[in-house]
């Protein structure tokens, strides 16, 4: 048989009128799956937003965020929402060394600064340290 | 090793003839490992080098013309960045690390910096109209008082990049040993030594292939910005009595040098403004020399790899803001170049401030422009000062003042 299981990377955006309730636990009481919240925060006006790994059947996610989505969440892949503009970006590598997870790297012999958005975590050291702004966060 | 195998005449004459033979400084250490000193130096005529990075102590001077009437500008501004005005009348400097006047600056800590007198120099080269605000208190020969208007590059009578340190010839690994995240000119640290930050071309930036200040000198005529530029002085806090490698090579930051050139020449590729988060502004540049194989000893020096190279590791939450001189230890470029270092035993993170991709390709350019005919050597007209010339970088030693002199704030 098929293993259909795997990792998904997401962006939560939880709406003022949904921001409080438990909402999240039911992704692993309903639909039995694993998640590792990686950046949570509530803005002044009172909404949320969350960033997680969700873990388990690929089937189950869907059904997972398709609730989420019904009970009035925006689910978004996470891979949108970090970006890198390479126009921007003069490849001194300074994010390379604050990255925790390899999604920005020192390609060799080039030393060109390579981006692979599925390592993301949305940390955002990088957007903090690129002295030309070439990584953008749209979260 | 001392023969002479050209002279400055030679080697221009086959420029001129497009039979210069030329290298980059990266190229040329495979070439003496394969060949050895002795051939090579008779082979290649010229080694080009090249360094990108963030370099503070940059700046332009521009002369926007006069105005009718007249006015003696006493106080001005180019996008909302203040630039030097005590000149004469119409004469700016703008430099680089000015930050903008209404910039929040470190008030909500760590600023971002978004725009200073770095963007500005980038703005002007990239040919954009720049807004200048001046103000003045009138005299009777330059009544005005105000002006605001839209200026140009391409309608100024001069705008030349003129900085008074570049080129660092080596520089500190930056640290962190603190609790917390610390935001330095080196970059973003993390703390408990999350990562190192580093800036030197190493094996390509151009006075860590002169070490001895040989052949780069006052005059010598160099790749600035993506145009033509000039080695005017020594660097401020020129410092050519560090301690250095058995190969010569300073073991610190040492050396710097003054330059100068057109800024009209200039590309947007090669000069960038940048936010350096929780520090500043200040201007990324490429530059590169190109060393002229006098003899073998000028190959000897030039041949040098980042395995030689070697910097010292600095704690920067402590022992650099305070001075206190301390040294964790020493790492080589080739180390540095790889990703991670090792500290203590542990294994650390390496981020780059300077641009490796985009020193190679100084030199590159540099080498091709010289195998096209469309650079030529300069000999220097004086040495930049050397390890016997007795100039040391000295610390301020401040004096009491008392309180009926201080001008205040």
């Amino acid at each position: 048989m098929m293993n259909n299981n795997g990792s998904k990377k997401v962006v939560l955006r939880f709406p003022q009128e949904v921001a409080d309730r438990p909402i999240v636990c039911e992704l692993a009481l309903r639909f039995g799956l694993r998640f590792n919240i990686l950046r949570a925060s509530i803005s002044p006006h009172r909404e949320g937003i969350m960033v997680m790994e969700l873990i388990g059947n690929r089937d189950k996610q869907e059904e997972g965020l398709e609730f989420l989505r019904e009970k009035g969440v925006f689910v978004e892949p996470l891979s949108q929402d970090i970006r890198m503009v390479e126009e921007r970006c003069y490849h001194c590598g300074t994010c390379v060394g604050l990255c925790p997870t390899g999604a920005l790297s020192m390609e060799r012999p080039s030393f060109l600064v390579r981006y692979d958005p599925a390592k993301c975590i949305a940390c955002e050291l990088c957007v903090l340290a690129c002295p030309t702004h070439a990584m953008e966060a749209l979260l | 090793m001392g023969t002479k195998l050209r002279t400055y005449e030679e080697i221009n004459e086959k420029i001129k003839k497009g039979q210069v033979v030329v290298v980059t400084a990266e190229e040329v250490v495979d070439l003496v490992r394969e060949k050895g000193v002795e051939r090579v130096a008779r082979e290649v005529d010229v080694v080009t080098t090249g360094t990108f990075g963030i370099m503070c102590s940059s700046g332009a001077f521009l002369n926007i013309g006069h105005t009718k009437p007249r006015m003696k500008i006493h106080e001005a501004y180019l996008n909302g960045v203040m630039a030097y005005a005590g000149l004469a009348a119409v004469d700016l400097y703008i430099g680089a690390t000015q930050p903008a006047k209404d910039d929040p600056l470190n008030k909500v800590h760590p600023g971002e910096f978004r725009y200073g007198g770095g963007h500005v120099i980038q703005d002007l080269v990239a040919g954009k109209d720049v807004l200048l605000e001046a103000y003045a208190y009138g005299t009777d020969c330059y009544p005005r008082k105000k002006l605001v208007t839209w200026i140009n590059i391409r309608d100024l009578n001069e705008a030349y990049l003129f900085n008074p340190r570049n080129a660092y010839q080596n520089y500190n690994v930056a640290v962190n040993l603190s609790d917390k995240t610390i935001y330095t000119y080196l970059g973003v640290l993390l703390p408990r030594m999350g990562n190192a930050g580093y800036s030197s071309a190493g094996q390509l930036s151009p006075l860590l292939n002169d070490p001895y200040y040989r052949v780069i000198g006052i005059g010598t005529k160099i790749f600035l910005g993506g145009g033509i530029g000039y080695v005017a002085w020594q660097g401020t806090q020129h410092n050519p009595a560090v301690e250095r490698t058995e190969r010569g090579i300073p073991k610190g930051g040492a050396g710097t040098i003054a330059v100068i050139g057109d800024l009209k020449g200039m590309s947007p590729h090669w000069l960038w403004g940048v936010s350096i988060r929780g520090y500043g502004c200040s201007l990324a540049l490429g530059l590169g020399i190109p060393i002229p194989i006098l003899d073998e000893e000028t190959l000897y020096y030039c041949s040098v790899s980042d395995e030689e190279i070697l910097a010292p590791v600095v704690d920067y939450s402590h022992a650099y803001p305070y001075g206190t001189g301390e040294i964790l230890g020493y790492v080589s470029y080739a180390e540095l170049r790889s990703g991670k270092i090792t500290i203590g035993g542990k294994e650390v993170p390496t981020s780059p401030m300077s641009s490796y991709s985009k020193a190679r390709e100084v030199a590159l350019t540099l080498k091709k422009w010289i195998q096209e005919g469309k650079f030529t050597l300069t000999q220097p007209v004086a040495q930049l000062p050397g390890v016997e010339s007795g100039v040391r970088f000295k610390n301020l030693v401040e004096r009491p003042v008392e309180a009926s002199v201080i001008i205040g704030r």
